[in-house]
């Protein structure tokens, strides 16, 4: 028999509230079966399981809040006989919330406009009302009979500003903890340069140019991809920082920082990216974005990325000096892509730039490698036909 | 098509692409990005649905035309248009 524990879901989160199984004792589990969805601070996760076997039993209850680490189910491997029958005095890992039924899950939007008494409120401006402890009930709706995000605005700021200084939502809560632990442990250094990204972005025009819509690639992801293959170069970057050692990652998997409307971070992970070819590496971030936004994350995505990139993207900001998420050792900035004058060969020139940062752990690199992989980041953007 | 239905399938397809913000009313000046914080994942998604609902080509160098839901429905209006699609 195995025990099949509540995994980590990333530095920030520490819980998670059972709410559904998706498995049941006696169930075939195949490894990479999702098993159980667990609603965090980050929004619901699917979780996975790491082992082919049998669902022997499980062991939290529905509503349950469960530390990471807590006992959710045992697992029978191939080949073990089942334990017998005998009757299993049931023992609450912890107290479930005095058995309420799981909760709607104020980050999962829901696809449709819902009714609030006799007015409606559109998904977006719900989610938003209940990350800043505003009760919907309260909110006068527009000429049409709709509560959107123009009613949300249209709060005094007082109102607003006060429920969101006392009720600080939970996500926020997560990013703080982590970035608070980020800032008190790690002692950060900011390495950047702006990068001539002209050769890739014109190739990416003539590439795009060649196809329909839907096969098409953003300039995130030769970026992703550049970065990732500047990492191999330098592995110092990839990796944790645990138990006062670092230890390099076995693989390059890279953490993509997503923003949420109205607020917060996720980064999920994609593994291996070094290894994708662009068209897979777009694929998996259409499917991750979508299911950022959709609430649906998996355990694995969350857990135990080597690194992390933050990508501004179009019509942002020139640079950025992001904080490193524990107990990775570095994470890559990259601001939005601009004309810019530029000398080129002696003549001054429109280029497209952006600028590339990078911040390190001091205690694990320093910023002569920081220089080492930005310098390498940029020879890749200059053959991106190669990526 | 009219314009008006035109209008109605841009909405409708930024509903579908993100489906947050389904029922919120659209400022037809303001662009998408601004209006909605649309990272160019949602924007490329948005051409996408145009592309399947109009079959239009909708090459990169036009994207800055699709960025609000009036400069979008003028753009389709000229495209399809030209193709005979639409009733004036």
């Amino acid at each position: 028999m195995t025990d099949f524990r509540m995994p980590s879901l990333g530095a920030d989160m520490d819980e998670g509230t059972l709410v559904e199984w998706l498995k049941h004792p006696g169930d075939l589990l195949r490894r990479g079966d999702i098993i159980a969805v667990v609603e965090t601070q980050k929004g619901a996760i699917e979780i996975e399981v790491f082992h082919d076997g049998v669902l022997e039993q499980t062991h939290a209850a529905l509503g349950a809040t469960l530390p990471v680490g807590s006992l959710l189910a045992t697992i029978r491997m191939p080949g073990e006989v089942p334990a017998e029958k005998v009757p299993v005095v049931p023992v609450p890992i912890l107290q479930p919330a005095a058995a309420v039924p799981p909760q709607p899950v104020p980050s999962q939007a829901k696809a449709s406009i819902e009714a609030l008494g006799q007015f409606r409120i559109t998904p977006v401006a719900r989610i938003i009302a209940a990350r800043s402890g505003i009760d919907p009930g309260h909110i006068l709706p527009g000429s049409d009979g709709i509560i959107g995000l123009r009613e949300i605005a249209q709060l005094p700021q007082h109102s607003r500003k006060r429920k969101i200084g006392i009720d600080l939502d939970e996500m926020r809560k997560a990013i703080a903890a982590a970035m608070a632990r980020s800032k008190r442990e790690i002692p950060h250094y900011y390495v950047g340069s702006a990068l001539d990204v002209t050769v890739m972005s014109d190739w990416l025009s003539s590439e795009n140019a060649k196809r329909p819509v839907p096969e098409r690639i953003l300039s995130a992801v030769p970026i992703i991809k550049a970065c990732a293959l500047a990492l191999r170069k330098v592995p110092e970057f990839n990796g944790h920082f645990t138990d006062g050692r670092f230890l390099p990652g076995q693989t390059i998997k890279m953490g993509i920082g997503i923003a949420l409307r109205g607020g917060g971070l996720i980064a999920p992970a994609i593994d291996t990216v070094d290894m994708l070819p662009l068209d897979d590496i777009m694929r998996r971030l259409t499917d991750l974005v979508a299911r950022v936004r959709g609430g649906r994350l998996r355990s694995s995505e969350l857990s135990e990325a080597t690194v992390t990139i933050s990508n501004l993207g179009d019509d942002s900001a020139d640079m950025v000096l992001p904080i490193i998420y524990p107990p990775q050792v570095a994470i890559i900035g990259v601001g939005q892509i601009a004309e810019r004058p530029w000398v080129v060969d002696g003549r001054l020139e429109p280029r497209k730039i952006a600028t590339f940062t990078l911040a390190g752990d001091h205690r694990v690199n320093d910023g002569r490698l920081a220089s080492r992989f930005l310098k390498a980041v940029e020879q890749y953007l200059k053959k991106p036909e190669a990526l | 098509m009219t314009p008006e239905a035109l209008a109605e399938l841009v909405k409708r397809t930024l509903y579908d692409v993100a489906p947050d913000l389904e029922g919120e009313a659209i400022d037809p000046d303001i662009r998408f990005n601004e209006q909605f914080e649309f990272d160019s994942m949602d924007f490329l998604n948005f051409i996408a649905g145009l592309h399947h609902a109009t079959a239009l080509e909708l090459p990169e160098r036009d994207y800055q035309r699709l960025t609000t839901l009036a400069s979008a429905v003028d753009y389709l209006t000229e495209k399809l248009t030209e193709q005979g699609r639409v009733k004036q």
